[in-house]
């Protein structure tokens, strides 16, 4: 378990992180979210033990950082941001270099990293030097040594940077298969995949917490939430279109962007059965229709401006 | 294993990994032979000793150990590798220890590597071989000593240019503290007992005495304090830089 109470991180006048307390279990996948200098980044290194905290406290499965910084570090996986690793290695000769210190030797190790390198699509590059290799792999050889020694708490500083679209996917279904019983932290800001990974976001802004909820009741917030998209065969259609949605009593606003009109509910009405309903009675020529979830950039963006001094 | 060795191995492989290694072995030994045989007058002399090669080794490390030192913190906080060292479950020591060994350990390979000098010597006649075995080292001290003062400066930049400059200059007020190009500096307000204790961190003084086959302890526990002194910074030093 993961307990952060008021941490703090100043750099002279400047408040990094701002008195941020948040609790993880285990078996959760835990989005950090937040604008570019929000403190992510400050938050991970100081859970992996790379900067101390300026006051308040950290507890990785029951190990202070500032206190007992050994146990926490060898419970920790972390992939720091960027992937730093030393370039002029092979990539097996790093992993051994971690494995080692991770104390994973002789032949159980030998294969802990044969799976990996495996898992990770590193065995065609095992013994070329790592500043050689590209963005994807080098990020790729980054997560490897931070899972070598399956550690109870994954650190991932945003973990898909730099990825083509399939690795992506290979990253995520990774963690995935890692999640049932540990907690994953990942910093992100492609919110699509905080919906497809994680069981829980936090956004952060200016250093504070400022919403903490799983990914679902995070995109409840927004005012796309039940909404009802519908696009028309017949653009000329569309100004009609919106003047009929208007009038239906549930309809609180109507918006248009390019061939799409999407009318949003009032607060707590289920709109689509009347949409449908109306498009029906007047023979839309229909080519798509949905409900929305709602849109978490959209909450993003409002939950991150709004705390903006 | 211990972690301090796997470090110190990984670090040690690194300098073969790149060029870093054999431009520094082979510059190393250029220069050392060619002083010798040059400017300290090796044939002319007529003696079978090696006080020619060993008088030029403070002047050798003091631009040679910074260019080794420089990159040892320097450049893993510019490429960011620090950050996964000091995640690894590895203390400040451990790191600390790893680093100056493995690089203590490669410059004992190049001066190991002047034993032709050794060989000449002892072909062309019949030279005190325990005060040469001495004289080593107290160069290999000096070495360590150059090293550990490196290493620590090196800790505190991420560039490797103001390192390698700055190692070079406390270095050398080192080298010559017993001298008055750096005692006229302080003898003018300082009070005496102060300006004698900085005379007596004169590196060349204490390797004079080793060179000249003259073993003594104090000499030896001089750059052994010096070592360890650094080494402490050096820690300190990243320790500071972890609260920032």
């Amino acid at each position: 378990m993961i307990r952060t109470q008021a941490l703090t991180k100043r750099y002279g006048p400047l408040v990094a992180v701002d008195d941020l307390s948040f609790e993880v279990a285990a078996g959760t996948v835990l989005g950090f979210l937040g604008p570019n200098g929000a403190g992510k980044s400050t938050t991970m290194k100081m859970l992996a033990g790379f900067i101390s905290p300026t006051s308040g406290q950290a507890i990785v499965g029951g190990h202070d950082v500032v206190a007992a910084p050994l146990a926490v570090k060898r419970l920790i996986g972390y992939l720091p941001e960027g992937a730093p690793s030393y370039g002029e290695m092979t990539v097996r000769q790093f992993m051994r270099f971690i494995a080692e210190i991770r104390g994973l030797a002789g032949d159980a190790g030998r294969r802990r990293l044969d799976e990996v390198s495996e898992r990770l699509g590193l065995t065609g590059v095992q013994h070329q030097s790592i500043e050689t290799l590209s963005k994807g792999f080098r990020r790729r050889v980054g997560l490897a040594q931070a899972i070598v020694h399956d550690p109870a708490v994954l650190i991932l500083d945003e973990p898909t940077d730099g990825l083509d679209p399939n690795q992506k996917h290979e990253v995520r279904s990774l963690i995935r298969d890692m999640a049932s019983d540990k907690i994953i932290i990942i910093s992100t800001h492609i919110l699509e995949e905080v919906d497809a990974l994680c069981s829980r976001a936090i956004i952060i802004g200016n250093g504070r917490l400022l919403a903490d909820d799983e990914p679902r009741r995070l995109e409840a917030r927004s005012r796309y939430h039940n909404a009802v998209s519908l696009r028309l065969a017949e653009r000329s259609l569309q100004a009609a279109a919106c003047e009929a949605l208007r009038g239906l009593p549930q309809v609180a606003s109507v918006e248009q962007a390019e061939d799409r009109v999407t009318a949003l509910p009032k607060a707590g009405e289920h709109i689509l059965p009347a949409v449908a309903e109306l498009a029906r009675e007047q023979g839309w020529p229909l080519s798509e229709l949905h409900l929305e979830s709602g849109r978490l950039d959209e909450v993003f963006r409002s939950i991150t401006t709004q705390a903006a001094p | 294993m211990n972690t301090m060795l796997i470090i110190l191995r990984r670090e040690l492989a690194g300098y073969f990994a790149t060029p870093v290694a054999y431009v520094f072995i082979v510059i190393f030994l250029v220069l050392a032979a060619t002083f010798a045989f040059y400017l300290g007058g090796f044939y002319e002399r007529g003696q079978a000793d090696l006080a020619p090669f060993f008088s030029f080794h403070p002047w050798l490390y003091l631009i040679l150990v910074p260019a080794l030192s420089m990159r040892l913190w320097a450049e893993e906080r510019k490429s960011g590798s620090i950050e996964l060292l000091m995640t690894l479950p590895v203390t400040l020591w451990q790191a600390v220890l790893g680093k100056f060994l493995a690089a203590w350990a490669f410059t004992a390979l190049a001066l190991a590597l002047t034993f032709p000098m050794w060989l000449t010597v002892n072909y062309l006649g019949d030279p005190d071989n325990a005060a040469i075995f001495t004289a080593y080292l107290g160069s290999l001290l000096m070495a360590g000593g150059f090293l550990a003062i490196g290493a620590c400066i090196s800790a505190t930049t991420k560039n490797q240019v103001i390192a390698f400059i700055m190692t070079v200059v406390v270095c050398f007020v080192f080298l010559l503290a017993g001298f008055p190009m750096v005692l006229d500096v302080f003898s003018g307000w300082a009070p005496q007992p102060l300006v004698d204790a900085i005379a007596s961190l004169s590196f060349l003084t204490h390797f004079n005495a080793l060179s000249r086959g003259v073993i003594d302890l104090r000499d030896v526990l001089f750059f052994a304090l010096v070592i360890a002194a650094f080494l402490y910074a050096n820690t300190i030093v990243l320790d500071m830089k972890k609260a920032n």
